[in-house]
């Protein structure tokens, strides 16, 4: 494997791996010294073509536990904003010797144009309403370890909240928690689902209260005050009676159910409960384990030679 | 090439007494010492000599580790890196006597990568190095301090060393 670019690159069996390689980067982080010489010489890139603080440092941090050594691209103050083109700037950087970049981007598709570009691995950060594999991979991880399940989501009920329609998020989520074998319902208003559904392994509700005793995982999305204006939503004040985690919906969660959000949080919006007083809130868990799945993503990139096959 | 067998199960739990009884009479006792196996080969030995040495001073109880030094080796990227072999060190070795265990010392590859490893979780007080077999063919200057059998070997011979015994294929 050279690249991460979507989740459906990958079999069952490669993201069963690389939660195993995570396991490892977990252990890395809690030492004295949560630092490994492994990627020692290998120069990492970072690439935003738009916001995020907390990608570009779990990335950040990931490559600097493994060594590698990193650089940061800020777009608004690099000649991007003089006009170059996507293309060009790849060339340019590519050529002081980068081995790979992680790149988030408005447009989908862009990470994958990149591939063209350069010889340095990509890894897709985040791309328009496409995917974000690091994303899914950490959540993944979170339930993994949050409910136990090292073997896989057989019979787990994960209900996907919020804006499908332009979730990146739900678009990874969706294919990597169905290839490990969860049932995965999608609940929004009907704006907010994309036009067709079709060949997404989910099932579709509009009515989350009816749902809550019986799920596992229940994952928030972001409400993009933007949608407003699209008109999309009448008013958060109404998305937030239907589909936001009260007090009341927290309670009528299962006893082991856990709460995930990508971050950031619309606090009394998709998230009317305060999540520290959630006891099945996961939320930050999601962000360590973060650190360690990129590291575990940044190693098998750059470090096992694409091959994490078990030795004999 | 067939399989020759160079020590039985018996010869290996002989051996293995010996030197707990070494490790305790070169450290007179087992009071700060701890016992670390490396992934994967050096777990179950490390194991048998942590129960050996807390049967011979049953006041001290011998704390066990096992530390994994893939991400520290020099030839990273060029073995796999195999699941459920994760480090497991509980607390800060500082001050302790670690005595470092594998089942078969080799080139001394893997023990530069642990001695680095070890950096990590604190400063010991001494490192010792105890395997089952040493082969021969070093290309770093590290020497054991408790050996169970030292093999005479040619580099391309495959040597396997469990409970049950060592052998060369």
């Amino acid at each position: 494997m050279k690249h991460l670019l979507a989740i459906d690159d990958l079999s069952a069996d490669d993201i069963h791996r690389l939660l195993e390689l995570t396991d490892h980067m977990v252990e890395i982080s809690s030492r004295p010294i949560p630092k490994v010489p492994a990627l020692r010489g290998k120069n990492v890139v970072s690439l935003f073509f738009e916001d995020s603080t907390r990608t570009r440092t779990s990335f950040d941090t990931a490559a600097k536990r493994l060594s590698a050594d990193t650089m940061n691209f800020a777009v608004s103050s690099s000649s991007v904003s003089k006009g170059e083109s996507l293309r060009d700037t790849i060339e340019t950087i590519a050529a002081m010797g980068v081995d790979a970049f992680v790149v988030r981007h408005r447009s989908s598709g862009a990470p994958e144009m990149i591939t063209r570009w350069t010889n340095a691995s990509i890894i897709n950060a985040g791309d328009g309403w496409h995917q974000h594999p690091t994303q899914a991979l950490l959540d993944c991880y979170t339930i993994r370890t949050g409910l136990n399940r090292r073997d896989g989501f057989d019979g787990l009920h994960i209900a996907i909240v919020g804006d499908i329609r332009h979730s990146r998020v739900a678009r990874s989520d969706v294919q990597a928690f169905a290839a490990l074998g969860a049932r995965v319902t999608l609940v929004a208003p009907p704006t907010l689902l994309p036009p067709s559904l079709e060949g997404w392994p989910v099932e579709v509700s509009h009515d989350l209260d009816a749902l809550l005793p019986d799920l596992d995982v229940l994952y928030l999305l972001r409400v993009q005050r933007e949608r407003m204006d699209d008109a999309l939503l009448p008013s958060l004040h109404e998305y937030s009676s239907l589909y936001g985690l009260t007090d009341a919906r927290a309670a009528r969660l299962a006893p082991h159910a856990l709460v995930m959000h990508p971050g950031p949080m619309n606090r009394g919006v998709e998230m009317v409960a305060d999540p520290g007083e959630l006891p099945g809130s996961v939320i930050l868990n999601q962000v360590t384990n973060g650190v360690a799945v990129r590291m575990a993503v940044l190693f098998w990139l750059l470090g096992s030679g694409g091959d994490l096959s078990e030795a004999s | 090439m067939g399989l020759r067998t160079v020590l039985t199960a018996d010869d290996v739990r002989r051996a293995l007494t010996r030197i707990a009884h070494e490790i305790v009479e070169r450290n007179q006792g087992v009071h700060g010492l701890a016992v670390v196996g490396l992934q994967r080969g050096g777990v179950w030995m490390a194991r048998e000599l942590a129960a050996l040495l807390s049967a011979i001073d049953p006041q001290h109880e011998v704390p066990l580790g096992s530390l994994d030094v893939s991400f520290h080796r020099d030839d990273v990227g060029l073995r796999p890196i195999v699941p459920a072999s994760v480090t497991d060190i509980a607390g800060s070795l500082d001050g302790r006597i670690i005595v470092l265990v594998d089942d078969v010392l080799f080139t001394g590859r893997t023990v530069r990568a642990a001695l680095e490893a070890l950096n990590e979780y604190g400063r010991p007080s001494a490192v010792q190095l105890a395997v089952l077999v040493d082969r021969g063919h070093r290309e770093l200057p590290i020497r054991p301090d408790f050996v169970g059998k030292n093999l005479p070997t040619s580099r391309e011979e495959l040597v396997v060393a469990t409970a049950e015994g060592v052998t060369i294929q």
